[in-house]
Formats: C-alpha cells, sequence, structure tokens
C-alpha cells in the first residue's frame, strides 16, 4: 500500500492548517458563505438538507486497518456512529459539525487521509478495481497507475478550475469491475500484439442528464505516456470545453458534439507536442511507485483448503455465503471476500463505527492489513487464506456484516437521495430497503441469480441507474415522488445505458413494479443459466413493458 | 398570496432552522412564523439577511405552507423531510434518525 513520503506529509498538513484558518474566518465573519463555499468545496464538505456532510477520499478504494479504525473514532466521536460508503470508493459523514471539521481532518491527516479533491471541478479521487492485485484475470495491478495519477493531478495548476469535475477509473483487469466506460475517462490495461503492456483510452463517457459510453480514443498508449496523454486530454477539454452550461460542460458532451474523430486529432496534436517532455513517465519512478503495491508476503499453499471444505459441508450458511461473496485469488490457496453492507431493510452503504472495527480487526488478522471500498457500496477483504475464511465469517455475522447477496437483487448501488441531498427529488434508500425485503429471501435472490439493481434520487444519477440491469430514478410530480424504471443498463466491458419501460410509478407501487420486471424475466428466460440481462437483450424491452403496464 | 415561511440551515451544524414567532431561529418547524403578504415577506427577508450577516445561519428561503386544524404543513416531500429529518434509520438501525 501506498505510503507518504515528505511532500505528502506537508502537503496534507499545510492544507489542514489552511483550511481550519478558513473555517475561524467563516465563524468569525470574514468570509462571508458566498467566499467560504468554494474553499469547503475544496476540502470535501458539502451542507446537505439536514447537515453538513464531508466526503473522505480512499484513493482508490485502498485503505488499511489503522484508517478504518480512525474512521469509526471520527464517526464515533465527531458524527452520530456511522459512515457511508459512496460509489466512488470514498466514506461519507452525514452530520459533522463546522467547527469539528478541522479537528477531524487533523485526524484523519494523522492516518494518512484528506478529504481533497472529493469535490468541486478538478480532477476527483481516481477509481478502480476493488480486486486490483488479487484478481486471478488481472494483467496489471491498476494501483500503481492509480497512484501516479493521484501524484499528477493533485492540485494540479492547469486543471484545478475545469469547467466541470473530472472523473478517471482504471482497470487492470479483462472483465471491468471500475466501470471505466461511464467515465470522463477510462483506461484499461491491455497487452498488446507484441505483447507490450499499455492502456486503452476511452473518453466521454458519463451519467448525469446525458448518459453516454465512452469512446476509444486511443487503442494502445504506451504506459510510459500516461500523463503526457490524460495532460493532453485534459488540456483539449479545458480549453474547449463549454463553461456557459453547467449541464453541457463534461467532456462527454464535448466528444459528442465534436465528435470523437476530430477529439482525437485534437488530443494526439497536443500530446506530439508534449509527450517526450517531464510529463513521459521515468521507469525508475514506476517501479518506485509500484514497489508499495507488491504482492504480500502469500504462503504457499495447496489449491483447495480441506477445513475449508469442511466447513463449507457443515455449515450451510457459511456455504451459501461463500458461494456469492467469496471470490476466486490469483494466489493457490486464497480468497477475496467481499463485505456486503446491503443487510435486509438497511441502508446501503452504511457502516457503524463498530463494524468499521470488526472489519479492521479482521483485515489486520487475516487479510494482510489490506481492506478495499467498492464503488457498489461494499467492502472488500483482498487476500483472504481459504482455511481462514470460516474464522472471517463467524466474526463478519457476529457483527451483522455477512449478508450474502453480493451481484443479487438486494446488493444495490443506492444514492443518498431525499433523505439526506439537497438535489434529490425522490429517496431512494426507503426503495432500496423495500426492495430488500421483499426479496429477502436468499434462496428466491439466488434462483433470479445475478441482478444489478441501482437507484438514484434525481437525474444527476448518483445511484448509477443508467447502468444498472433494472434502473429506478426518482423524480419530481408536482411535489410527489415517482420512479422511472430503466432496463438493459451495463457497466461492465459491455457496458450499456438502460432504456425507460413506460411511465413512472407512485411511490407506493415501485416495489410491486420491480417484483413485476422480476416475474417477467423468471418465466421467459431460457433456464437459470440465463441472466437477467441476457434474457433481455434477447427478448428486447417489448414482453417486459407489455407485461408491466397490462 | 400563499402562507409562507422562512428557513434556512444554521451556519455552525447545518441543522434546518425557521425563523419562529419568537424572533428566533429555531428547529421547531411548527414555530414558524407565518406571513401572507409581500410586507410579511419583505420582513422575513430582512431578518434572514441580518442573521446571515451575523453568521447564525446560510441558504435562507421563503417556503410555500398551508395551515389546518393542527397548525402548518409542508407542501413537498422535500420540505417535509427537512421539517422532520431523515426517514430511514441510519448506521444498519443500530440508531434512530432524527
Amino acid at each position: 500500500m501506498y505510503r507518504y513520503d515528505e511532500f505528502d506529509y506537508d502537503f496534507v498538513q499545510q492544507r489542514v492548517a489552511q483550511f481550519g484558518d478558513q473555517v475561524e474566518r467563516r465563524i468569525e465573519g470574514d468570509l462571508t458563505e458566498d467566499q467560504f463555499k468554494p474553499l469547503r468545496l475544496m476540502n470535501g464538505l458539502y451542507l446537505q438538507l439536514h447537515a453538513y456532510m464531508l466526503r473522505v477520499a480512499i484513493p482508490y478504494g485502498t485503505f488499511n486497518a489503522a484508517q478504518m479504525r480512525k474512521m469509526a473514532h471520527i464517526a464515533r466521536k465527531y458524527d452520530r456512529g456511522y459512515g457511508h460508503f459512496t460509489t466512488r470508493q470514498n466514506l461519507q459523514y452525514n452530520w459533522p459539525v463546522l467547527k469539528d471539521v478541522p479537528e477531524i481532518l487533523k485526524e484523519l491527516a494523522e492516518v494518512e487521509m484528506h478529504a481533497i479533491q472529493t469535490s468541486g471541478n478538478c480532477i476527483r479521487n481516481t477509481t478502480s478495481d476493488q480486486y486490483a492485485g488479487a484478481a486471478a484475470d488481472e494483467i496489471e495491478d491498476p494501483r500503481v497507475y492509480c497512484e501516479i495519477i493521484r501524484q499528477w493531478s493533485s492540485l494540479h495548476p492547469e486543471f484545478t478550475f475545469l469547467p466541470r469535475k473530472f472523473k478517471v477509473a482504471v482497470t487492470g483487469a479483462t472483465t471491468d469491475r471500475a466501470a471505466i466506460r461511464v467515465h470522463d475517462i477510462g483506461l484499461a490495461i491491455v497487452k498488446n500484439d507484441k505483447g507490450e503492456v499499455g492502456f486503452e483510452v476511452h473518453v466521454g463517457g458519463g451519467q448525469g442528464r446525458t448518459p453516454m459510453i465512452g469512446k476509444v480514443v486511443r487503442e494502445f498508449l504506451p504506459k510510459e505516456h500516461l500523463l503526457s496523454y490524460l495532460e493532453a486530454v485534459l488540456r483539449v477539454y479545458n480549453q474547449i470545453g463549454r463553461r456557459d452550461n453547467k449541464y453541457k460542460a463534461r467532456i462527454k458532451i464535448l466528444v459528442h458534439e465534436t465528435g470523437i474523430d476530430e477529439i482525437r486529432r485534437l488530443v494526439e496534436a497536443e500530446w506530439e507536442r508534449i509527450k517526450d517532455t517531464a510529463l513521459k513517465l521515468p521507469l525508475e519512478e514506476v517501479d518506485r511507485i509500484n514497489e508499495y503495491f507488491s504482492p504480500p508476503s502469500f504462503e504457499t499453499l495447496d489449491a483447495t483448503s480441506r477445513l475449508f471444505e469442511i466447513k463449507r459441508f457443515e455449515h450451510r450458511d457459511f456455504a451459501t455465503w461463500v458461494r456469492a461473496n467469496v471470490v476466486a485469488h490469483k494466489q493457490a490457496g486464497y480468497a477475496i471476500a467481499n463485505i456486503s453492507l446491503k443487510p435486509e431493510g438497511e441502508a446501503p452503504g452504511d457502516i457503524t463505527d463498530d463494524q468499521m472495527e470488526v472489519v479492521a480487526d479482521l483485515a489486520e488478522k487475516y487479510s494482510f492489513d489490506e481492506i478495499r471500498a467498492t464503488h457498489e457500496q461494499n467492502l472488500v477483504l483482498p487476500h483472504v487464506k481459504q482455511e481462514d475464511l470460516y474464522e472471517v465469517f463467524s466474526g463478519l455475522k457476529a457483527a451483522g456484516l455477512a449478508t450474502a447477496n453480493l451481484g443479487l437483487i438486494s446488493d444495490m448501488i443506492v444514492c443518498p437521495g431525499l433523505d439526506y441531498c439537497a438535489l434529490a427529488n425522490a429517496r431512494s434508500i426507503p426503495v432500496a430497503q423495500a426492495i430488500s425485503k421483499r426479496f429477502s429471501d436468499i434462496e428466491r435472490q439466488h434462483d433470479i441469480g445475478e441482478l444489478k439493481l441501482k437507484i438514484s434520487g434525481c437525474i444527476n444519477a448518483c445511484g448509477h441507474h443508467h447502468v444498472g440491469h433494472i434502473g429506478i430514478l426518482g423524480v419530481d410530480r408536482k411535489g410527489e415522488e415517482y420512479y422511472q424504471i430503466t432496463l438493459g443498463g451495463n457497466a461492465n466491458e459491455n457496458a450499456a445505458i438502460g432504456k425507460i419501460i413506460g411511465p413512472s410509478f407512485a411511490y407506493d407501487k415501485i416495489v410491486d413494479a420491480v417484483e413485476s420486471v422480476v416475474n417477467i424475466y423468471l418465466e421467459l428466460r431460457n433456464g437459470a443459466e440465463e441472466s437477467f440481462l441476457e434474457a433481455y437483450n434477447r427478448v428486447g424491452m417489448a414482453p417486459f413493458k407489455e407485461k408491466l403496464y397490462a | 398570496m400563499a402562507l409562507q415561511i422562512m428557513t434556512a440551515n444554521r451556519l455552525l451544524g447545518g441543522e434546518v432552522v425557521y425563523f419562529s414567532e419568537n424572533a428566533e431561529w429555531t428547529g421547531d418547524f411548527s414555530a414558524a412564523k407565518t406571513v401572507d403578504d409581500s410586507d410579511g415577506a419583505a420582513v422575513l427577508l430582512d431578518e434572514a439577511e441580518k442573521a446571515e450577516a451575523n453568521q447564525l445561519i446560510v441558504g435562507p428561503y421563503l417556503v410555500k405552507v398551508e395551515r389546518d386544524e393542527t397548525g402548518i404543513r409542508t407542501l413537498s416531500v422535500k420540505e417535509g423531510i427537512r421539517a422532520k429529518g431523515p426517514t430511514v434509520h441510519y448506521g444498519h438501525g443500530l440508531r434512530q434518525a432524527g
């Protein structure tokens, strides 16, 4: 895991001191709200419906037990005893008090954390594959490049005031678990015909009110040119991206209106000019960063553990959890253990202070002190010995964290919605809770199979509804909450934007509508092997629409 | 003119507040001072401006409300949630909202 060097340490300490001074001046009245707002946003501090909200950065979703314990401590001391994991692999506190925020940032800095680049029109926290360094299908660990991007983008003077926010995601595996095609820039680590490793660069993806799938601007970028190419893309965007209308200011609109061929021409021309300057990555620097992400000291183990198999045979609940939440590891005898933050009937992504400490203890004891946050609002212990899985499961179960629903209908991405968010039109969390209760039978969920349901409380699409196999969008109809359903969205390497099925449903009808859609799928699928998305792609919208509105 | 009240968030804590009949900023929605004409609205706007200048509140705005036999009530789901707090438990049910 990356550790701060002297530069990082000084930089964060300076920022903590600066923001402490700014808060003091705001409280004293030396700064107006108009003057203070951009400063607080640069430090991840929003004012939401009922309170301030502080968004803490977890670069590329990787953190350790000490950091988790610190977040638990902050939740307990300064907030209401819980935190909320977000779709950018960050953590939000929903109830901090303004005067406490400088202290919170000081405490975060003690464990090499901060809230920089979690808001504002800058390059945001780069996200990545939660299984990085552990996935069996990985070409290279993407976190090395995420960290290089973090260092390059942190307070980049040219890109601190972009037309709009800018999100980058990197995957190093053939399966895209980082949704790179719905990011402003998506980077996929690939091998070319010569066996060289580089990046396929996607640009102009995004969700919000104008969802777009990113287009390939370069099929193969040699690794040493990563930063010069990113700089070229950002420079073109910064120069000709629209600033007259915030709804048309993202790079996806520029790519759409200008055309990918012209964007490519402009980017390549700029890149030719700068690619052999100081931005060219020195190999020794890549090696230096790589060292931080070298694999932990794995033991040499058999591919399967006898103890693991016995426990799986003896304990049905453990077997169910393994089936849903445990994923193959690249190292023989190890496994990737997913921790669902979607227990039945609860707020997706929430975790209490006590639960955070349980996860920290388990990570320290069983996963080389590593934890991952996922963009799907879950956690991961990336390197667990198979023979330790039962102990991990037992610890999670005692803490209410062993829900066996990964990738199933109750494992929803859900934005905070109108219960917290000042921008939302409708509530998201109660809808998710009701769906979770409706499908509470875990065997029924397994029978339905993989189904990614995503809920947004407004068109800003923080709940990723556009790429949900089933998407739900909350809309305001004369002050009342209504919900539109989309079908066929997908966030992985076959990314697609879902299509609206028809008229929206009232708050008290939306759960029935979702259940109807699921039942229609169960009726028309070609056996249990055909997933919801496969069935939808085969039959299209018509049979769903016909039966849902019959 | 529709019945209106003045709301904002408190600067220090961010909590929802209303300008009350007692000329204070209170978290109690039912205590909000109501006005039904432009002169009354202007008074509320003046009070909000003063409170902003004194670092008491941020983001003040007028909200339309209705009055029935039980008192005033909000007209939108959003203002209802602002008045009462989140409608959901948080922290996996271990703590209550509000």
